[in-house]
């Protein structure tokens, strides 16, 4: 249990609450700093302060002990539950990781695409949404995700319009009517859940579903949870908002949610299929995320074919995100401990992969203005550097030997070869698309290099707050593909408590 | 010998051929003379089965004369007659050629007593009238007229391949009963349906009508559906299913018919509705009824023709039919303008064909308890009269004159005459209603005029006058405007263009596979994914939430499936 909570106020034994506290707070402090880049340093800082946190957490939790944390000393079931768990201190440290290495970057792309006077708001908004994912990572309490999601859906709106570009505006509010429906899908799931068995602690709602477990209305749950996720995560079909949303908002965002936002709703979905629907034996036949599996692969096939076709550099990442996301249900479809695994280093594979993409095109973005890919002749000639991360992150988004990509489709594919025939297919069908993926980098790499640049235009290299972010992720690319011992080690620690595996 | 195995379609069709080679006035005195000698023909042969032929292991009737078929033999040799005569001052020798072989041919189907005849005849029919169509000699003329002819095949198609299989599972091809269990018999029903119009197979009707000659439509009116009509009588009485399509035949028409600009295709709307009628009462099946049926085709080729005789005069002296165009012609053309108000009175008010043949059916309906169908036919009679009967005449000839309108004279002395002749026998059906009932299938002594009938047609008839005097004083009335409606022929025509055309495309992606070996293979799989992946494609699209929301739910309703069962 938590380490002993000492009489008096104790820095350390409070954490749990301050990972989500510090932000909240911060972000209506935020409101008033107006001066000249105040909004940013304090976000920044806001967000080193989470990031120590949570690594805290991660140690804390590394062992295998459990923190639960009783918010405002009410015990649960009755109060709100705190409980991390090695799992969810693996996503808070990969979203206040993201966080923290996107705002340095975010400081010369948010000041040309965002109007100066909004630029107190947008950081308020960033750091609603950081409070927002890391609340719904940490709480232990099923209506408390729903408050959670919320909040960062909210800002995630805010954020994602926050640009100049009109399109954004659509794109948003597309988000917005999408993000409400699936919203409303999970706290009808919740509703559901509360009504058979009278709490809402994620725990306790495991210990007391068993004698209920066979009912449609849990099945009912189990369904419009799954497809309220779903959508969050933006699972093919459910994927709507995401191509527009990632690619008409400022660039900082699209970095910071492709790298987080995503992965906050897998855990979610994490959480409840084998935390709260584990246990009973009415679904070992036929789970969720079983019935997701063939989602997931229409997902990575379709995502990645789409993304050839893609003129726009950031609607090609994002429909590659879609493809991504095809891969991690793939792995939590599988199942096992393998699976599992694969699902969950991927989680983290990807948000280093795709947040270093995004930050390339970005700065991109900052230099010609445009991501139609044919303005982006000729840029690895006056680009050098961010061009070269770009394709390094590249090859890991491929999947190629020694980068992070290819430990994920490693271990899917692993996975996939215990599954008999149906396996092999899906092993299949994975390397397929990553041949998919090798064409839609590649378009990008012809035109970059292959082509001469166009001469009325003179374009710079990005400026050092933006080349050290994304040079730091892209050598993470290739650091966390050889030294394994982080990622993969946490990841499988994280599916053994999962699945109640003692290692 | 010869007289009476003379199959009856065969006089007009002969002559049609003969025809073709005769000079103008050798036409005009076929097309006036024929009729009487096939009418004297029904008359002087005994009822009865002639002209049987034994071929290919089947029974051939040539010449099945009985009560059923007579009542079509004489209506369509009386409507051969007065088409002859409205048509007599045209000097064309397709137009002649085309509606002498066509009358020939209805008249043929109608008294063949097997399938096999029927089949010829049901094809010569459609292949003789589209020239009516093409006869305008225009290029809208030519298209509608090419839309038709692949309906009107079609539907030769399932009637032939309804016969074969009806042929192999009973042994026989006689023209008797047939009913809609076994896979043939619905192939035929179907066949016989979409000449009949039933409702979604009914547009080519209001396509192509409108789009015929002045005397074109005129003889297209009174031929093709009522000889549908027949063969349904004669296949299909007591169906059930009939009762509810001509409950929907009856009904919808009537709103389109308010809204059309075109005064023919307002006419070819209530067609379509007077048709219902007729279907009804075939589907009710019982004597009466089928008595109905009979009468009720009877009187309809003479008023629906008459109107359209009018419309057609109206259209050749002033050259166009739009509502929005025409108006205060009752000064130019008083003759015509009786004849039309005659024609209209004659769909529903008493005294008038139409009431008496019309009870009948809404007789049938009641006689069966049949209260839903009932008050439909009682709508659909009022409503057709309201949308039909007073718009027709009064737009064309009432309405206050538009700016742009012409004097003209009176329609020729030979339209006025042919006019003459169906008013006058529109009245006096409508007088001595017991000549009509003397001749129909089966014995009855119905009376129409009693007084419930009368009274309760009469206030029906004078409120919904009523309403529509104050709705045009008002204003609410629909104005009429120059306006394409949008019929489920859109379907036919755009749908299943755009499904055609995407099919072609794909094939033409999809055949490179076939034909180019791998390099075919890669193109072909490339193709395929840009179409569905590329810009705009199927999977691609981003930009509406409805999509979105399409797809959750669909997603949500997968999963409440598998987990809910």
């Amino acid at each position: 249990m938590s380490t002993a909570a000492n009489a008096g106020f104790s820095l350390m034994a409070n954490l749990p609450a301050l990972q989500v506290v510090v932000p909240m707070v911060a972000a209506p402090i935020c409101t008033f700093l107006r001066f000249r880049n105040g909004p940013w340093a304090f976000a920044l800082l806001v967000s080193a302060a989470t990031f120590w946190i949570s690594a805290n957490l991660l140690m804390q939790v590394l062992g295998g002990d459990v923190i639960s944390y009783e918010m405002g000393g009410w015990a649960p079931p009755f109060g709100i539950e705190y409980r991390v768990d090695t799992i969810n201190a693996f996503v808070l440290l990969i979203v206040s990781g993201v966080s923290l290495i996107a705002l340095p970057y975010a400081l010369r792309s948010v000041e040309r695409e965002v109007p100066r006077d909004k630029h107190h708001l947008f950081y308020a908004a960033w750091l609603l949404c950081l409070c927002g994912m890391l609340g719904i990572t940490i709480t232990g309490d099923a209506f408390n995700i729903f408050v959670f999601l919320e909040i960062s859906s909210l800002s995630t709106y805010m954020l994602l319009a926050s640009g100049r570009d009109p399109r954004a505006l659509t794109a948003a509010f597309q988000y917005l009517v999408l993000g409400t429906l699936g919203a409303t899908f999970i706290l009808i799931g919740v509703g559901l859940l509360y009504i058979m068995t009278g709490t809402l602690n994620i725990a306790d709602l495991a210990e007391r579903l068993g004698p209920v477990s066979d009912t449609t209305s849990v099945r009912a749950a189990a369904a419009f949870l799954t497809v309220g996720i779903a959508l969050k995560f933006a699972l093919f079909p459910a994927h709507f908002w995401l191509p527009n949303g990632y690619a008409y908002s400022p660039s900082a965002v699209g970095v910071f949610l492709s790298a987080t936002a995503t992965k906050v709703s897998i855990y979610v979905l994490l959480r409840f299929q084998f935390t709260v629907f584990g246990d009973i034996p009415a679904f070992a036949e036929l789970d969720f995320a079983t019935l997701l599996l063939p989602f997931a692969v229409v997902a990575f096939l379709v995502g990645s074919t789409v993304a050839i076709f893609q003129t726009d550099l950031k609607r090609l990442l994002a429909w590659s995100s879609i493809a991504q996301i095809g891969y991690m249900v793939a792995g939590i479809g599988l199942g096992g401990i393998d699976g599992l695994t694969a699902g969950i280093v991927h989680l983290f594979n990807h948000a280093v992969t795709k947040a270093a993409l995004f930050m390339a095109a970005g700065a991109i973005f900052l230099r010609v203005g445009s991501m139609h890919i044919d303005k982006l002749a000729g840029i690895g000639k006056t680009m050098p550097f961010t061009t070269l991360a770009f394709v390094l992150a590249g090859l890991s988004l491929i999947g190629v030997p020694t980068t992070v990509g290819f430990i994920s489709k490693w271990y899917l594919i692993l996975a996939a070869l215990q599954h008999g025939a149906t396996g092999y297919a899906i092993a299949a069908l994975v390397l397929a698309s990553s041949l998919l993926a090798v064409i839609y980098v590649w378009r990008v790499v012809e035109v970059a290099y292959f082509r001469e640049p166009a001469t009325n235009h003179e374009v710079t290299e990005a400026p050092l707050s933006m080349l050290l972010p994304l040079w730091a992720l892209t050598i993470g690319c290739f650091y966390f593909g050889l030294e394994t011992g982080y990622s993969v080690d946490i990841a499988r620690a994280a599916a053994q408590s999962l699945l109640g595996v003692t290692p | 010998m010869m007289w009476t195995d003379l199959p009856p379609g065969l006089i007009l069709l002969l002559g049609g051929v003969l025809a073709a080679v005769l000079p103008h006035h050798g036409r005009k005195a076929l097309m006036l003379v024929l009729p009487f000698v096939g009418f004297w023909q029904l008359i002087d042969v005994p009822n009865g089965d002639h002209a049987v032929v034994s071929l290919f292991g089947a029974e051939l009737v040539g010449s099945r004369i009985d009560s059923l078929s007579l009542v079509w033999g004489y209506i369509f040799y009386i409507a051969a007659l007065i088409a002859g005569i409205f048509h007599l001052h045209v000097r064309d020798r397709m137009q002649d050629v085309a509606a002498l072989t066509y009358m020939g041919s209805a008249v043929g189907a109608v008294f063949a007593g097997d399938l096999i005849s029927l089949f010829i005849y049901w094809e010569l029919t459609a292949v003789t009238s589209v020239f009516l169509i093409f006869a305008n000699r225009t290029n809208a003329g030519f298209r509608a007229g090419i839309r038709y002819l692949i309906v009107q095949i079609a539907s030769g198609v399932l009637l032939l391949g309804g016969l074969i299989l009806h042929w192999r599972g009973t042994g026989s091809v006689e023209f008797g009963n047939i009913g809609i269990d076994a896979p043939g018999g619905l192939l035929i029903f179907l066949g016989f349906g979409i000449k009949a119009a039933f409702p979604l197979l009914h547009n080519w009707l209001q396509d192509s009508y409108p789009q015929a000659t002045v005397t074109g439509t005129v003889i297209l009116s009174a031929f093709t559906t009522k000889m549908a009509i027949y063969t349904l009588a004669r296949g299909f009485p007591g169906q059930e299913e009939l009762i509810w399509i001509g409950v929907v035949m009856t009904a919808f028409p009537i709103f389109y018919a308010l809204v059309e600009n075109d005064l023919r295709k307002v006419l070819a709307y209530s067609l379509n509705n007077q048709l219902g009628f007729m279907v009804i009462g075939i589907g009710i099946g019982t004597e009466l009824a089928l008595n109905g049926a009979a009468a009720q085709a009877f009187s309809h080729i003479l008023y629906k023709g008459l109107l359209f005789m009018t419309m057609g005069a109206v259209l050749y002296r002033v050259g166009t039919v739009k509502a929005t165009e025409l108006g205060g012609l009752y000064k130019s053309m008083p003759m015509t303008a009786g004849f039309c108000i005659v024609g209209a009175a004659s769909m529903a008010f008493p005294l008038f064909s139409g009431f008496v043949s019309k009870s009948l059916i809404i007789s049938a309906a009641a006689g069966e308890g049949m209260w839903f169908v009932w008050a439909m036919l009682l709508f659909a009679s009022v409503g057709v009269f309201v949308t039909t009967g007073i718009k027709i005449p009064y737009f064309a000839f009432f309405a206050w004159p538009k700016q742009t309108q012409k004097t003209c004279n009176e329609a020729p002395f030979n339209m006025l005459l042919a006019m003459g002749v169906s008013a006058a026998l529109c009245i006096g059906i409508g007088l001595f209603p017991g000549y009509l009932y003397d001749i129909l299938p089966y014995q009855t002594d119905y009376e129409p005029y009693t007084g419930s009938h009368i009274v309760t047609q009469m206030q029906l008839l004078l409120f919904s006058g009523l309403g529509v005097a104050w709705l045009m004083r008002t204003g609410l009335y629909p104005a009429e405007m120059r306006s394409t409606l949008l019929d489920s022929d859109w379907i036919f025509r755009r749908a299943l263009h755009r499904v055609w055309r995407a099919t072609v495309e794909w094939g033409t992606e999809t055949s490179g596979a076939l034909t180019g070996g791998m390099r075919g293979w890669v193109n072909t799989v490339i193709g395929v994914a840009g179409r569905l992946g590329g810009p705009g494609g199927l999977v691609s699209q981003t930009s509406k939430p409805g999509t979105g929301v399409f797809w959750l739910t669909a997603m949500l309703g997968l999963y409440l499936l598998v987990f809910g069962l």
